[in-house]
């Protein structure tokens, strides 16, 4: 298989994770979701790091953040699909 | 020793790790340790010169200098008798000398660590002054770390193996790669019959219905809740300030792509894999006592106290998951450092003892990542330093619950 340059964890998640370093705006991704090694492509909307996230559908400010297939926050913001994903958009729903 | 490091890497690649051995020192309590450390334990802060120069004189022998020990009381106090005490009866401690100001506290440490059976002698400074405790204390070393170096390592099943677990400067690689390698690993020796540990209890905060399902049955599950939630509202919710995303996630863990508590909490959870379940959760420093197999301990997520507490709880080995590079290292147990992350493989690789980068690539399954790891772990009981061993980290942070008197 080729290297992937996202990784998901779980179908029912809305994100995922760059797994290489220097991914530029405008690649098309090619992801993978580990649970069952299923594969996807999504082209990214900007410069993400290495272990940062990328939005894999439109979300909306109030939405429920999903990985592992788990409830991991909430959008502070719109995010569209393949934009970056972190503080700035979204929040704990603890503490 | 060259037949030891051949004979661990022969088995761990022997397919499904039949005759998994290690060679180890057997103490006289039946625990087995994988190092034969001579160490210098200073009951409270006071104590740390008079323990320096003592390991300054007696080449060989290692000083614990700590921060604590004066005016604690209550349920404060039993914890740092009992982090004291568990460090000094772990099994890869061969022999103990303690030193404290005064003689009462320092006997009652010598009284906890000589139930093992191991030589430990005390000394108290008062009526005596440094110098001259310092002499009669490097008389004592120089004996024990002679005794020490003649004793020999025997062949161990792996079950004699005590393995914990805690990640540290963790990202979003962590719980892609390095903490499932250390469940997939769980869930092959466990059922062996090593005992396994597992903490950092607010930082399971959004994963709490994961690990309490992860009991062996409903009363350890409601005694783990119990544990969590005395945390949150005795810990968490009495001191903040503010929402605590100033502090948990960490600087690092952002930097790293992490961004909430929960996503933290999920991929912390990895360590334990998918098969095993933990039998009892101990209070911090405790020993186990129900038998081989998983078990929880209520720690910081602090890496130098959970390491200190697991190691003083009589853990022998511990797995380290780090994503942004974490260079913790304990003074008695060695610490195995696993990174997934390819930028911090590249930046600090001298940290890292098992790469596991690989899953992703997805050129590494996480079970060939978890036979890597068994593979480290035999090889480091055996006696190869790990990175933080050979960098010289030997962070030793006792956890303290209040105030002094």
């Amino acid at each position: 298989m080729a290297i992937p340059q996202l990784l998901v964890h779980d179908n029912k998640d809305t994100v995922g994770v760059v797994v290489i370093e220097g991914l530029k705006k405008g690649t098309d991704m090619l992801c993978v979701v580990t649970h069952d090694n299923s594969s996807f492509k999504l082209k990214a909307k900007m410069d993400v790091p290495i272990g940062h996230k990328v939005a894999l559908v439109d979300i909306k400010k109030g939405d429920t953040i999903w990985k592992y297939g788990q409830d991991v926050g909430i959008a502070k913001a719109k995010i569209a699909k393949g934009e970056h994903v972190h503080v700035h958009n979204i929040k704990t729903k603890r503490w | 020793m060259a037949k030891a490091k051949k004979n661990g890497k022969a088995v761990a690649k022997k397919n499904g790790h039949q005759d998994l051995t290690f060679w180890g020192w057997r103490r006289k309590n039946g625990r087995v340790g994988v190092r034969n450390h001579v160490i210098i334990l200073p009951l409270d802060d006071l104590s740390n010169a008079a323990c320096e120069a003592v390991a300054n004189n007696i080449k060989g022998t290692m000083a614990l200098p700590h921060a604590y020990g004066r005016l604690q009381f209550g349920e404060d106090l039993d914890l740092h008798f009992r982090t004291l005490i568990g460090t000094g009866a772990n099994p890869n401690v061969a022999a103990v000398v303690v030193i404290g100001i005064e003689d009462q506290w320092t006997k009652r440490v010598v009284d906890g660590i000589a139930k093992t059976g191991k030589p430990v002698t005390g000394f108290g400074i008062e009526g005596h002054g440094d110098i001259a405790t310092i002499a009669k204390a490097s008389y004592v070393a120089k004996q024990y770390v002679q005794m020490a170096s003649e004793l020999q390592r025997e062949e161990c099943d792996i079950s004699d193996l005590w393995v914990s677990t805690k990640c540290g400067e963790s990202d979003t690689t962590t719980g892609l790669a390095s903490c499932p390698t250390v469940g997939n690993m769980y869930d092959k020796l466990i059922p062996r019959g090593i005992h396994g540990v597992f903490g950092e209890t607010s930082e399971i905060t959004g994963g709490e219905h994961l690990a309490k399902a992860r009991a062996v049955n409903k009363k350890v599950g409601e005694k783990w809740m119990k544990t969590w939630q005395a945390y949150e509202d005795e810990v968490i919710q009495a001191h903040k300030t503010n929402d605590l995303s100033d502090s948990q996630p960490t600087k690092g863990n952002i930097a790293g792509g992490l961004s909430t508590i929960e996503e933290k909490a999920l991929g912390n959870l990895e360590k334990i894999g998918r098969e095993c379940t933990y039998i009892d959760v101990l209070l911090p420093a405790e020993t186990p006592k129900k038998g081989a197999g998983l078990y929880y301990m209520d720690t910081s997520s602090a890496a130098a106290e959970c390491v200190t507490l697991m190691a003083a709880g009589g853990y022998a080995v511990h797995t380290f998951p780090t994503g942004q590079g974490n260079v913790i290292g304990n003074p008695i147990v060695p610490v195995i450092k696993i990174s997934g992350n390819p930028k911090t493989i590249r930046t600090m690789g001298e940290h890292i003892d098992v790469d596991v980068s690989g899953i992703l690539r997805r050129d590494m399954t996480i079970p060939q990542a978890g036979d890597a790891l068994i593979e480290m772990i035999v090889r480091t009981a055996n006696g190869r330093l790990t990175a933080a061993e050979a960098l010289g980290h030997r962070e030793f942070v006792m956890t303290k619950l209040y105030r002094s008197a």
